[in-house]
C-alpha cells in the first residue's frame, strides 16, 4: 500500500532479517513483502478487545507504523479478552500499556499514539496520515464515523465486530469495493440498553476476529491473496462455522455511490439517534433513588418491593434479594407486580431499570423508583460483598 | 416445502433460543411471515409498525442480499437459505443490540 518516498525505508537491518526470516523465506512476503511491512502505516481505531490481538501481531509482522486511538483506562474486566494489557497494567491508559507490549515485541514499530476520543473534527487529518483504517470500535457512531472518513479520504476500512460468540468481518471503502453503508444503510434505533457491557462477549472472539482484521491488513499492505472486498464473512464460534455474504456496492450509498449525499463528516451521534442533550432530562423525569437511602429505609422496616429487572445468569453472579423479571419478560409478567406498593427497579447499573420504571409508569404504577447506578452502586456504597461484574 | 432461515445470536432471545427455523413459503417475504408467526416476539425487530422490514434488518437468501434481487417478493425453493444478518456494533467492550427495542415497544 505505502508507496516509495525518499523518507522510507528501503533496506532491512541484519537484526530485521533474522526476526523476520521465516516471512523472507515465503515467496508470497520476501524482501520486497517484507519492506512493504516496514513501510505502511496502519491505523487502529481502539486498543480494546478486538485491536489489542490484531495490534500485537501486526507489529510482530514487522508494519513499521502503527497508530492507535483510544482514551480509555484498563480495567479488570477488560483483561479477560483485551491481551495486549495485563494485571499490573489496570489503571493505566490503554494506549501506555499497548505501547509498551508493542515496543517489547518489536522495538522496530514506530508507535503513535493518538489520546483522543475519534471524531468529526479530527478523523479525516488522522486518517490522511495513514494507508489503512482498521476498525475495532465499539459503538455505532464511530462504526459510521470510520466508514465515511475512510470513503472520504480513499482508505481501506478492515471492519471487525462481534457479539457474544458471533463476529463480522470485512473490508469496506476500497476503490471499487462496498462500503459499511452499502451492507447498513441506516443504523439500528438506539437501544433499550445503554451499553451491552450487558450482552457480554467470549473472551476469545476478539481474538479470532481481530486477527481476521489483522491477516486482511497484512493481505492488503502485500497486495497479497483475496482481501474480503465485497465479501461479509460471519463467524460462528459456539458452531465454529464460518459463513460468507456476497456485498455489493451500492450505487445509490450516500456516501461512496454515483451520487453522495454525504461529502463531510457529520454529527454521528445524531445519525445514530442518540440525543446527547435531551438524554439526561429524560433520564432525570425518572425518580430514583440512592442506594444509601434505600438500604436505611429498608433498615427502617419500610415495606418496599425490589425487582430486578436483570437476565437470570446475572442474577447467579449476585442479587441483593429482589424478585427477578428480566426487562424483556416484563410486559407479559407485569401482573406479577403490586401497583400499591413501593417498588424499588434495579439493574446492573442503572439503564434498564430506568426504561423499566419509566414503562411501569406508563402501566400506572405511581411509586416506582430507579435504583440508582444499579447493582453496581449498591456494591460501592452499601455492600462491598456483593461482587462486580 | 421448507425453508431454513437462520436466527442471529441477538434475535435468539425472541425464538427460544433456537439458531435456525424451518418456515414455509414462496417468497421471502413469506417465509419471513411464517418465521414471526412461529415466533410471535420476533415481529417487532424485524417489521415497522408500517409491516415493513425494518430498513436496518439485512436478510439474505443464500448468499445474496434481497435488495439486490426482488427484496421480499424474492422467490425461494426448498433447498434456500434465508440468513439475517444483524448490524453489531461490538468491539472494545460492549455492543449496541443490533435490533434495539424502542421504549414505546414496552
Amino acid at each position: 500500500m505505502a508507496s516509495l518516498t525518499e523518507n522510507q525505508p528501503t533496506t532491512l537491518s541484519n537484526d530485521e532479517i533474522l526476526r523476520y526470516s521465516r516471512h523472507l523465506i515465503m515467496p508470497e512476503v520476501g524482501m520486497d513483502g517484507q519492506l512493504k511491512l516496514k513501510q505502511a502505516k496502519v491505523l487502529c481505531i481502539g486498543a480494546g478487545g478486538l485491536g489489542s490481538p490484531l495490534a500485537l501481531y501486526l507489529a510482530a509482522a514487522g508494519v513499521g507504523n502503527l497508530g492507535i486511538v483510544d482514551f480509555d483506562v484498563v480495567d479488570y474486566t477488560n483483561l479477560q479478552r483485551q491481551v495486549i494489557h495485563g494485571t499490573s497494567d489496570v489503571g493505566r491508559k490503554k494506549l501506555d500499556s499497548a505501547a509498551d507490549a508493542l515496543s517489547e515485541i518489536n522495538p522496530n514499530v514506530e508507535v503513535r499514539k493518538f489520546d483522543t476520543r475519534l471524531s468529526s473534527a479530527n478523523a479525516l487529518e488522522l486518517f490522511r496520515e495513514f494507508d489503512i483504517i482498521v476498525d475495532g470500535t465499539d459503538n455505532f457512531p464511530t462504526r459510521y464515523l470510520v466508514n465515511d472518513a475512510c470513503v472520504l479520504t480513499g482508505k481501506p476500512n478492515v471492519y471487525g465486530s462481534i457479539f457474544r460468540f458471533e463476529g463480522q468481518a470485512s473490508v469496506f471503502a476500497t476503490k471499487d469495493g462496498p462500503c459499511y453503508r452499502c451492507l447498513y444503510p441506516e443504523p439500528p434505533p438506539p437501544g433499550l440498553v445503554p451499553s451491552c457491557a450487558e450482552g457480554g462477549v467470549l473472551g476469545i472472539l476478539p481474538g479470532l476476529v481481530g486477527l481476521i482484521q489483522a491477516t486482511e491488513t497484512i493481505k492488503l499492505i502485500l497486495g497479497a491473496g483475496e482481501p474480503l472486498i465485497g465479501r461479509l464473512l460471519l463467524v460462528d464460534a459456539l458452531a465454529m462455522r464460518f459463513r460468507e455474504l456476497k456485498l455489493r456496492k451500492n450505487l445509490d450509498c450516500p456516501v461512496c455511490g454515483t451520487h453522495p449525499t454525504v461529502t463531510a463528516l457529520i454529527d454521528y451521534n445524531q445519525f445514530c439517534g442518540i440525543r446527547g442533550e435531551e438524554a439526561p432530562s429524560a433520564v432525570a423525569r425518572i425518580p430514583e433513588i440512592q442506594p444509601e437511602e434505600l438500604k436505611r429505609r429498608l433498615v427502617a422496616g419500610e415495606d418496599i418491593y425490589i425487582l430486578d429487572v436483570r437476565e437470570p445468569h446475572e442474577y447467579q453472579i449476585c442479587n441483593i434479594g429482589g424478585h427477578l423479571i428480566p426487562l424483556g419478560d416484563l410486559p407479559k409478567r407485569v401482573s406479577e407486580l403490586d401497583s400499591v406498593r413501593e417498588i424499588v427497579v434495579h439493574c446492573k447499573m442503572g439503564g434498564r431499570s430506568t426504561k423499566a420504571v419509566e414503562f411501569l409508569r406508563k402501566s400506572g404504577f405511581s411509586r416506582v423508583h430507579n435504583l440508582a447506578g444499579g447493582i453496581l452502586a449498591w456494591s460501592d456504597k452499601v455492600d462491598p460483598s456483593v461482587p462486580k461484574y | 416445502m421448507s425453508i431454513k432461515i437462520l436466527i442471529p445470536t441477538p434475535l435468539r432471545p425472541y425464538t427460544g433460543k433456537q439458531s435456525a427455523a424451518e418456515v414455509t413459503g414462496q417468497t421471502v417475504g413469506e417465509a419471513l411471515s411464517s418465521l414471526v408467526a412461529q415466533h410471535p416476539d420476533l415481529r417487532r425487530h424485524l417489521f415497522g409498525d408500517d409491516g415493513n422490514l425494518r430498513s436496518f434488518v439485512n436478510v439474505y437468501l443464500n448468499d445474496d442480499d434481497v435488495r439486490y434481487l426482488a427484496k421480499e417478493a424474492t422467490p425461494v425453493k426448498d433447498t434456500d437459505t434465508i440468513t439475517i444478518v444483524p448490524s453489531v456494533a461490538g468491539g472494545v467492550s460492549s455492543c449496541a443490540c443490533p435490533i434495539a427495542l424502542e421504549s414505546n415497544d414496552l
